[in-house]
């Protein structure tokens, strides 16, 4: 078995994640914090692609990023940068794909710590980036480390969007997902099993990591 | 000297109430607030930090204006630097004991102090979970008072104290907030638990 695609999965999820952290973590908290038109509405394009089909998100990445069209030409003119079928672009593409996995449990353990919290640490003079850094963020961190943890096998399990986006580049593009698929239309059950199985390894401990994590939460004096 | 003129309303059980309060509460006076559940107590003592904002109103504090609604001014809480005692005691739970204090302020010898005025030195490496009632009561005390405030704002600070151990710690209290000239409100829903503390009065009830 060429493990080229297991690790080319692993480094995808990897990255995606630590992208998502960064992104996440401050995006989750300006959500959690009240409601607008304009909070509902990032929200509801964050959640889109739990419901939307992969293949109709990916074919609008794939729109967007050709070299032939808006902003991708764009890229390509000013910064030679091309997306499509390359690595980079996979890693965009999982990041939006994944999005709602690392926001959403984030948001909603945010918005579940009591606001005294917060304003306690107001009165002590602390600044709202003191505050979320020192008292909010250590009081979340389960819900952080399961979303992280989602967010990883998430990506794992990406097909459709990175098919679109990606192709199927070997050595580049071609993830475990898609290595899956192409032994199988290559007739070679064998190496089709072997990816499937270490797929399916992978993330059932990280499945089983998402429940010990929540119910160590479930110990926290704040539930 | 702490001017409070404020107006704002309130949704309540029965309805809009609106909690009106003027009042001037001399430096170094402690007042006892009092007056039925839904009132308005602990909304009067979060307009005063800042935390929530009146429809209308002037705080000044010190010769400082802290709020006026009229000139669209509203002090963030962080430099009004009140001290506050949550109803709730608003502990953080990743922290121990002494890091509460330590996260307030940076003066070891101040921290030390608190922490025997408390009675809580021999558990300073306790987070919050592994307390009792009391125990949490006095570290949100202490915790107040760790940034020496000029305006001290108490709602409900002795509910989960034993008599014995209430007037224990008041009585190191009281001489705390002389030596620091620190104003005191303190909330509370028994009318004669801060009998012969307090210098002042505030009843608190709604139309």
């Amino acid at each position: 078995m060429d493990l080229t695609p297991i690790w080319l999965t692993l480094k995808l999820a990897g990255i995606t994640t630590l992208v998502l952290l960064l992104i996440g973590l401050p995006l989750a908290y300006w959500l959690s914090k009240g409601r607008s038109f304009i909070k509902i509405i990032l929200e509801a394009i964050i959640t889109m692609p739990l419901v939307l089909p992969p293949s109709v998100l990916g074919f609008y990445l794939l729109m967007a990023f050709s070299p032939q069209h808006g902003i991708g030409g764009w890229l390509q003119k000013a910064f030679n940068v091309q997306l499509v079928f390359s690595f980079p672009g996979l890693v965009l593409a999982s990041v939006i794909y994944s999005m709602p996995f690392m926001i959403g449990p984030i948001k909603s353990a945010l918005q579940q710590l009591p606001v005294s919290l917060a304003q306690a640490s107001y009165t002590l003079g602390k600044s709202e980036k003191q505050t979320f850094i020192h008292v909010l963020l250590p009081n979340i961190r389960a819900s952080v480390l399961t979303a992280a943890i989602l967010t990883f096998a998430h990506t794992l399990g990406e097909f459709g969007v990175v098919l679109m986006i990606g192709g199927n580049i070997p050595g580049v593009t071609r993830v475990a997902s898609i290595a899956v698929y192409d032994s199988v239309e290559n007739m070679d059950y064998h190496s089709a099993n072997a990816y499937s199985l270490t797929l399916f390894c992978i993330t059932f401990v990280m499945v089983v990591s998402v429940f010990v994590f929540n119910k160590y939460k479930a110990k926290s004096p704040l539930e | 000297m702490i001017t409070v003129d404020i107006e704002k309303q309130l949704k309540g059980y029965g309805g809009q109430q609106v909690l009106k309060i003027a009042r001037e509460f001399p430096t170094g006076s402690i007042t006892k607030i009092y007056g039925p559940s839904g009132a308005g107590k602990t909304t009067f003592l979060k307009i005063i930090a800042g935390l929530t904002d009146p429809e209308k109103g002037k705080i000044v504090a010190g010769g400082s204006t802290w709020l006026e609604t009229r000139a669209k001014i509203s002090l963030s809480p962080q430099r009004r630097k009140t001290g506050f005692v949550f109803q709730n005691y608003a502990l953080f739970p990743n922290m121990t004991v002494q890091r509460h204090l330590e996260y307030a302020t940076n003066d070891q010898q101040w921290i030390e102090r608190l922490l025997k005025t408390g009675k809580l030195d021999t558990l300073r490496t306790h987070e919050p979970t592994y307390l009792s009632g009391g125990q949490q009561q006095r570290l949100a005390i202490l915790r107040a008072l760790a940034i020496k405030p000029k305006l001290l704002l108490m709602d409900e600070p002795f509910s989960a104290l034993d008599p014995e151990m209430r007037a224990e710690l008041i009585g190191e209290l009281k001489p705390m907030w002389k030596e620091f000239g620190m104003t005191v409100l303190i909330v509370s829903h028994d009318q004669r638990e801060l009998d012969g503390i307090t210098d002042d009065e505030l009843m608190i009830s709604t139309p």
